[in-house]
Parts: structure tokens; sequence; C-alpha cells
């Protein structure tokens, strides 16, 4: 087959892929998203598999039997974990439009462009033996395909000259497709709908090409899977192939590929790429977490057949496994299908070296060049109309500068790895950013300087152990640094630092480069604690679901003006591009127009962020701050906004906890408010009542007056009756003012107390001797029974005869004429002296008996003969009583009669009670 | 014809000072000492007008007068309200009830004659 068939063909089918992709951005800015699909976001995932894949896993398979199947296992068993991870990293990303994975942790970080430099060094250094790799399996395809029918393994790498090297030109034409595909012009988004697409249909066209030859030689050159399984084992050398453990890959040795590969899935700059700013919908995860590893099951399902099939065939011959993709249907002379394998190759290359230059470019120009740029040129730099045109010129040439290394690389060291081994080499140097990526979404606590020191020594133990290796094996370093390691000492053999063996390679370097990355990380930043900017962005990150609005506006104030950001912005992204972004962003804010923009944090936020797509974070900071005047904030005021913002579930609880206490406060000040209203319709009912109280002997004594002052005709009998009623009504009106007084006095303990030494029995014989008359009056008998002698108590003698003349005297008023009886007996009890007045009287309802207490209650309702009581002494009675401790009670039955008892206390209680009032 | 007013009361002193006046004013008396008594007489009397207390035992002054207006035989009967709580909601409450004139005590009897006199319509 000639070479012009094969570049014909070749540019046929990049033609369609360009296609594709334009489609995919007309597409795109029709407002008609062609990758607005879960399936075209798994296939696009799909550019993991690269030609190490396609040729590759063939070649390790035929080494190593089953020890290819790792790089699959992790990827299957990562994206089981990506609903969490994944959709976390994913919301952030488009938060802070996060461009890059230098980008991300930079950003984190406290957007820091020495941290985003670095992860692009890493990032850079750790990638381009993978790309040499795609150059090489191109160049390789190329060679062996341009020699059919024969069946020739290319020659040395570099045994030719340079410009008779296919794989230069293979870089080269690559360098013109990405810039094609992915610089045509800048986005703020940053991303690629075309591009997306055209790497889904690469996906799916590799994915079928190898379906088609696992085809073919399953079931076209032998019967089956069984028949091929069958007829190699019964080869020795082919049937340790068949066992776990085969080529020397011990466990030990699956476990680190499977994590290794775990993290690449994740972490490579295309798969960040792919499946983070490429997102267009979080949703899609769904669908890719099942979708993505049955797309690795499916193009791994015939590498064992084909390698099997290889070795049956190529026995004894000079045939690299890694070709035998390829090899395998030329050897049939089915010269057809070979050249659809290296077309399917060729796609497989492509699309990985487009998405990763792409990529990279975008980081060296965001994260590396512009940081640089603005340091020593900002000034000039800013004075620029329009920079979209500088940007691109950057990434431009970023991305031939990549190839162009990746191609030196495939000079100076391609020819000692297999493909497989120079894949792995990239694995591990990204899996360096594992600790940094996975510690920044998850932990506060993670700083700049550890994030730092973690990269920087993970990164040093990889150059060390794996990347330094390489090149001795290669020749390009002596072989003896290998033997002796570093000075000639032993114990840092790279390959068996401080004397850890029994380890292949990559093992061997993964689990010292990520040990020296997680201690020196975690190490360092708690070493101190983050600063405000790195708090803050802390809380944006680890928080992301909290959050119901983009965040950062928060974290910002100063002052800023719409004249200023808008030219900034549009400096860099278009004049035109900018104020569409601003005018979307007044739309959303409600406001009238562009010019009605208020210039608060949320617009700098919002300026900052749209920047950053194009940028970088980093560099849109520092843009931004050229134009603004911002107010730094201190730690505590970061913390602060913390504390309100992230720790929305304490503080909810607290403000659970709060109006729980609001409720409590409420219910009391509620009863103590219905207390006092009680209170006053209390007091007021008391005013009511004495008023009636006043009135009602006023009445007589007003009419009765009125009427003598008119009538002198009045004749004597009636004049002196009338005259006793008005002497007895005024002297009810006495009465009742001396007791409201009184009462008044006690109510508000203004009372004075005459307090001495009391002996009750002279106190009842005193009330006794003052009732005499009444009882006499009425012939209602009385008795005493009263002891020789009582202890003597201490408290006010008038007043307890004011009790016992009370308790007397009631008693008179309701007994009936003539065959009323009155005792009276006085006791002394274990808790004090007791006084009982019974009486043969009406008696006391249960009802009666409640409220005979209450002020202005006269006994009697149904007596024609109403007592000259005023309601209040049973009232004052009891509140002397319970003055000095004691208690005031009745006890009666209905027509049995009623017993008024009062106890007082003696010993030293009484004092100290009298005292206290 | 002589006019018949009943004076229910229970403080003895104000019904022997009522009684006095309006004998002395020509008029026929009858007495009641409480709300149930008041309205017991106030049927078999059949007085012209009642001098009905408020605050009294058995029925109160305003559970008296609502059962008078409420009884279509009684409704030429003038009710004037004599009440020794002389708040305004009281005064609202008795002629709500159907009280046909309040006075608040203690009051002046040439008013309260002259009330008297108006409700049943005698001129002065």
């Amino acid at each position: 087959m000639t070479g012009t068939t094969i570049v014909a063909v070749s540019f046929l089918y990049l033609l369609l892929l360009f296609g594709v992709a334009y489609l995919g951005d007309k597409r795109a800015d029709a407002g008609r998203s062609l990758i607005a699909n879960p399936t075209i976001y798994a296939l696009s995932l799909a550019v993991y598999c690269t030609t190490w894949t396609y040729y590759g896993s063939v070649g390790r398979a035929a080494s190593s039997g089953l020890g290819f199947v790792p790089i699959f296992l992790g990827p299957t068993l990562a994206v089981a974990l990506w609903w969490f991870v994944m959709l976390k990293m994913v919301r952030i990303a488009k938060t802070h439009r996060i461009t890059s994975i230098a980008d991300f942790i930079a950003s984190r970080y406290g957007k820091s462009h020495l941290l985003g430099g670095l992860v692009t060094v890493i990032a850079v250094l750790g990638v381009l033996p993978y790309i040499a790799l795609q150059l090489k399996a191109v160049s390789n395809s190329f060679t062996i395909l341009s020699n059919y029918p024969a069946i020739v393994m290319p020659a040395k790498v570099g045994a030719g000259s340079w410009l008779t090297d296919t794989a230069l030109y293979v870089a080269l034409i690559m360098a013109a497709f990405t810039i094609l595909f992915g610089t045509r012009h800048l986005d703020a988004t940053e991303r690629h709908e075309g591009m997306v697409a055209a790497v889904a249909f690469e996906s799916l066209v590799k994915l079928l090409i190898v379906l088609a030859v696992g085809i073919y030689v399953t079931f076209g050159l032998y019967d089956g899977f069984a028949d091929i399984f069958s007829q190699a084992a019964e080869r020795d050398d082919l049937r340790r192939l068949m066992e776990m453990g085969a080529g020397g890959n011990g466990y030990g040795s699956w476990f680190s590929m499977t994590l290794l590969s775990m993290l690449a899935v994740m972490f490579l700059p295309r798969q960040f790429q792919v499946a983070v700013v490429e997102n267009v919908n979080e949703n899609h995860l769904r669908r890719a977490i099942w979708q993505f590893p049955l797309y690795l099951l499916l193009i791994n399902i015939f590498v064992l057949p084909i390698a099997l099939g290889g070795l049956m065939t190529f026995a004894g011959q000079d045939v690299d496994a890694d070709t035998f993709v390829l090899t395998l249907p030329m050897a049939q002379g089915q010269g057809w299908l070979a050249l659809l394998v290296f077309i399917g190759g060729l796609s497989a290359a492509t699309g990985m070296v487009i998405v990763e230059t792409i990529a990279l470019s975008t980081m060296v120009c965001n994260d590396l060049v512009m940081p640089v740029l603005l340091r020593f040129r900002g000034r000039s730099l800013l004075g620029r109309e329009d920079l979209s045109g500088v940007l691109l010129g950057i990434r431009r040439g970023a991305i031939i500068l990549i190839l162009l290394l990746g191609y030196l690389y495939f000079r100076v060291a391609g020819e000692a790895h297999a493909l497989v081994s120079i894949g792995l080499i990239s694995f591990a140097a990204v899996a360096q950013f594992a600790p940094a990526m996975i510690g920044g979404i998850y932990w506060r606590g993670g700083t700049r300087p550890g994030a730092l020191a973690g990269l920087a020594g993970g990164f040093g133990v990889w150059l060390y152990t794996l990347l330094l290796p390489s090149f001795a094996k290669s020749g390009w370093l002596p072989e003896a640094f290998l033997q002796d390691g570093l000075f000639g000492l032993e114990v840092l053999r790279p390959q068996e630092l401080f004397g850890v063996v029994g380890l292949d390679p990559i093992a061997h370097s993964l689990f010292w480069s990520l040990s020296v990355n997680i201690c020196a990380y975690l190490c360092v930043s708690l070493w101190r604690r983050p600063n405000a900017v790195e708090a803050g962005q802390a809380m944006l990150f680890v928080d992301v679901f909290r959050q119901s609005r983009p965040g950062g506006g928060d974290f910002w104030r100063g002052s800023a003006r719409v004249g200023d950001l808008l030219p900034l912005i549009g400096r860099f992204i278009g004049r035109d591009r900018a104020r569409h972004a601003f005018a979307d962003y007044a739309r959303m804010r409600g406001v009238a127009g562009v010019e009605a923009l208020q210039a608060d944090a949320g617009l700098v936020h919002f300026a900052e962020t749209t920047l950053a797509g194009a940028i970088g974070a980093a560099s849109a900071r520092v843009m931004v701050a050229s134009v603004v005047k911002e107010e730094p904030l201190g730690l505590d005021e970061v913390m602060n906004i913390l504390d309100e913002a992230s720790q929305v579930r304490a503080y909810s609880k607290q403000v659970e906890q709060k109006s729980l206490e609001l409720e409590a406060a409420t219910r009391e000040l509620r009863s103590a408010n219905d207390r006092l209203k009680e209170l006053d319709r209390l007091k007021d009912d008391f005013m009511s009542s004495v008023t009636h109280e006043l009135r009602t002997p006023l009445t007589s004594i007003r009419a009765f007056s009125e009427m003598l002052l008119e009538d002198p005709k009045i004749d004597l009998e009636e004049r002196k009756r009338f005259l006793g009623i008005i002497v007895s009504e005024t002297e009810r009106l006495t009465r009742l003012v001396n007791q409201v007084l009184d009462m008044a006095k006690i109510d508000s303990g203004h009372a004075e107390w005459q307090t001495g030494e009391v002996d009750l029995i002279q106190v009842v014989e005193q009330a006794a001797a003052s009732t005499s008359q009444l009882f006499k009056d009425k012939g209602v008998a009385l008795e005493l029974a009263l002891p020789a002698q009582v202890p003597t108590l201490l408290a006010d003698r008038d007043r307890l005869v004011q009790v016992v003349l009370n308790l007397l005297s009631n008693a008179v008023k309701f007994v009936a004429r003539d065959t009323g009886a009155v005792w009276v007996t006085l006791s002394q009890v274990a808790d004090g002296l007791r006084v009982d007045v019974r009486d043969n009287g009406p008696g006391l309802t249960a009802e009666e008996q409640l409220v005979v207490f209450e002020k202005f209650r006269q006994g009697g309702n149904t007596m024609t003969d109403k007592p000259q009581g005023t309601g209040l002494g049973l009232p004052i009675s009891r509140q002397i009583v319970e003055h000095y401790g004691g208690r005031l009670w009745v006890e009666s039955r209905a027509g049995e009669g009623a017993t008024f008892s009062f106890l007082m206390p003696c010993g030293k209680s009484t004092e100290a009670n009298a005292q206290a009032g | 014809m002589t006019k018949k007013i009943l004076i229910a009361d229970d403080e003895q002193n104000i019904v022997i000072s009522l009684e006095f006046l309006m004998k002395r004013e020509g008029f026929a008396v009858c007495i009641a000492n409480d709300g149930q008594e008041a309205l017991d007489k106030v049927r078999s009397e059949s007085p012209d007008l009642v001098l009905l207390d408020v605050m009294m035992p058995r029925k109160n002054g305003y559970e008296v007068c609502q059962e008078i207006r409420a009884d279509a035989g009684l409704q030429d009967t003038r009710i004037l309200m004599l009440t020794a709580k002389g708040r305004e909601t009281e005064v609202t409450k008795g002629l709500a009830m159907g009280a046909d004139a309040y006075m608040t005590k203690p009051f002046s009897t040439r008013e309260l004659v002259a009330k008297v006199k108006s409700l049943l319509d005698i001129p002065a």
C-alpha cells in the first residue's frame, strides 16, 4: 500500500472529524447543542482510550496476560464514586469558571500563580511521554502499513534523519488540527462543543474498528473464544498468560495499577477537560457512570483473543505484540481492514492529542505565560485595545511547543519502553494532583504552602524514580545511575529507594511519590492556620453544595466602576463579547442596562469569573484588582462570613434553639401579662367594690339628710329614727374607710406592726368582752374554753384581738336570735396555738367556703336582715394571721354551723416573720 | 289615680328612705328586698314604676329588667335603675337591658322625684 493512499485516507478522515467539530460549533452557536446528550458525554470520556489502549493493551496482554485489566478496572471503580467526587468538581468548576486542573488547584488554594504554574509544569512534563507515545504509535503503524503486504517492523527511532521522520510530520499535522479545533476563537467559558462532538465521534470509530478486528480474529481466523483459548492452552508459553499473576504481576502490582488508573481517569488534563470543563449538564454524569465502564468493557473484550492469536500466528517471528491489531489482518492479506485499523489508531491518537494539548495549552497560557507577562509587561499589555489575539497566539504557540516537546521525548526516550510503560509514567505524574484535589474539595484545612509542598515533593520523587530512570534506560543518562544510585549511594537507587525492593518500578514510584506528597500536604497544611483568602476559597470549594448562589462576592469588599471593568474584560475576550456578557448579567440582576449596573461585590465577582474563563483565576484576580480598589478582608472577617455561610447547619440549629428560647420567653411574658391583666382586673374590681360600698351608705345619708332638711314637719319619732340611721351609716363609712386603708397597707407591706409578747388567752378574753354586748342584745350564748396557761407569742396584740373580734362578730351575726350559741376554744397543738370559733348558725356551702375569704364577699345572701359588714373582715384577718406564719380556715357543712379556726405558730419563726413584715 | 311604685333594694336604710320619699310625694309603695321578690311583686302588684337596684341577691337588677321587658303583659311598667356602680359600662348595660332611665347612688332626692314624675307623665 503506498504512503500516498494512506496519507490521503488519513486526511479524508481528519477532514470528516473536522466536519463533525464544525457542525458541533455551529449547532452550539445556534443554541441547539449537539452534545447536550449524556451518551455523547460518556463517549467523549472515552478519550481515555488512546493508542495505548488501541495497540498497547494487546501488547501488554501478550507479555503479562491479564495484566492489562487494572488499567480499565481502575476507571470502572473510580466512576462508581463520580456521583460524589466528580459531581462536586463539576459544580465547583462551573461556579468559578474553572478552565483547567491547574486553575482548579490554584483557585482552591487562594488563586496562587505559583501553584498554578507548578501544576502546569507537572502536567506538561508528566504528559509529554504520553503524547510521545501517540506520535510513536501513529508513525510506527504508518511505517508498517506502508510496507504492506510485507510485515516489517519499523527501524529504530532516530535512525533516520529528522526530516524523513514520519513522527515529526505527524506531530506538526496534529498541531495544526489542534489549533483548528481548539483555538479558532477565545471563549469566555473555555468550552469547545465542536471538539467534544469530534472526540465522541472518534471514540465511536475506534470502538467499532477494534470490535471489527476482534470479531475477524476470533470468528474469522478461529472458531470463537473457546477455540482460541483451547488452542493457546495447548502451548506451555501461552497457558501461563491466562493465569492470574502472569508475567510477574503480583497483587501488589495489580493494586498499584488499579489505583493509578483510578486517579488518572480523574486527573489527566484531558480527562479533566472532557469530564469537568466540557460538561454541559451535571445529570449527564448519571448515565456516564454505567456507559463509560460499558465502553471500557467492549473495547477490551477482544484483547486477549487478539494477543493469543498474534502470538500463535507470529510464533518465532520478529513481530512486536504492540502491532498485532494491525499486523494480524495484514498477515491474512486483509489490506483494507488493516487500513481501517490504522485509521482507528490515528483516530485514538488524534482525539487524545487534541484534547490533551488544548488542556495543556490553556494551562500554559493561563497559569504560566500570562502571570509572567502580567508581572513584567503588565503596563504595556493593559495599554492594548484587544488582547484576545495575544491570548490566542500564546495558546497556539503552546500547542506547537508541546507537540514538538512530545516529539523530542519520542526521539530521546521513545525506544526504551513499551507503549504501556510510557503511559504509566504519565499516570504516575498526574496522580500527584490527587492529594491537593481531593483534599481541596473535602478538607478546609489545606493551605497553599501545603499544596505546594505536596505537589513539589511528589513530583520530585516521580522525577527521580520514574522519569530519570526512563532516560537512563534509553542511554541518555549513564546506566550506572540506576545501579549505584545518586552520588553512588545505594540507598538512593532510583528504583529501590531506601531499600524498598520487590515492587515493579511504577508501584515503587507511586508508593514513594504519593507518600511524600500526602505527608507534605498534610503536615505543611497543619503547620499554620489557613489565611483569609485560603479559608474563603476553602469554604467556596468544600461547601459548594450548600451555597444557594454562585459564591465569591461575599469575600470581596471595595469599590469599582463599570466603566473600568467593561473595557478590561473587553480587552481579553473582545469588546462585543464582553458587552454581551455584561448585558446578560444586567438582565439576570433585573437591571435596565449595562450602564445601570451597580459596581458592587457581585459585579466585580462576575467580572473576575468571566475573565477567569479566559485567562485563569489567578491572573483574573490580578487584572481585576488593577482596576478596582479592594479593601482586604481580615481573617476574622472571613471567619465571620464562614460562620454565617458555611456552618449553615450549626447556625440553623442555633436559630432553632433561639426560637425555642424566644417561644419560652414569649410564653413567660404572656403568662406574666395575663397575671398582670388579672391583677389589673382585680384592682379594678376592688375599686369598683369599694366605690359601691362607699356609695351605698352615702345614698342613705344623703337621702335622709335632704328629706330632713326640706321637710321640717316630719314628726319627732321619724326624725329620731332617720338621724339614727344617718349616724350608723356614718359609722359604717368610717369602718369601711379604715378597713380599706388597713387592707391596702397590709397588701403593700406598709402596715405598721407593733410586735411584742402576746398571751393569746388575754387576747380571746378581751375580744369576748368587747362583743359581749352584741351577744346579750341578740340573746346568743358565748362559751369560752381556755387553758390555764399557754406560751406567749411574738405578734401584734391589737391585730390579733381584731382577728378574734372579727370571728366573734361574724358568728353572732349569722346565728339565730335567742337560740344561737358560739363556742371559743383555745388549745396548744404540735405546731402552735389554735383558736376555734364554732357556731350553730346556718353554716356555709362548699361554694361559700371557697369565696368567703375574698374581699367584699358578704355572707347571708338570703337574709333580709343584711349584716352591717364591709366584706373586708375575713380577708384582713387572714392576712394578719398569715403575716405571722399562721393559717386561717373554715370548716363547715350547710345547716350544721361553721367553725372558723386559726393557728399561730410559736417559736423563732414567728419573730423572723415579724421582722420580715 | 294613685300611681304605684315598687322599691327593689337589699339595703334596708335605702328602702326606708325611698319609701318615705315616695309616700310623701303621694305614691302608693310596695317593697322587694331581692331580685326574685321584685319580679314577683311586679307581677302581683302591677306597679307603674320600679325603682330597681342593680346589686341584689338572688337576681340582679339587669336580670329583673330583662325579664320584665320579655313579658308582654308588663310592657307598661317603667323602670328606673339605681346603681351604686357609676361606671359608664354599667349605665349602658342597664339601658340596653330595657331600663327607661338610670340614676347613680347617691342621688339627689329632688332629682329622683322629678325623674319619677316625668317617667309617669305627672306634671312637676
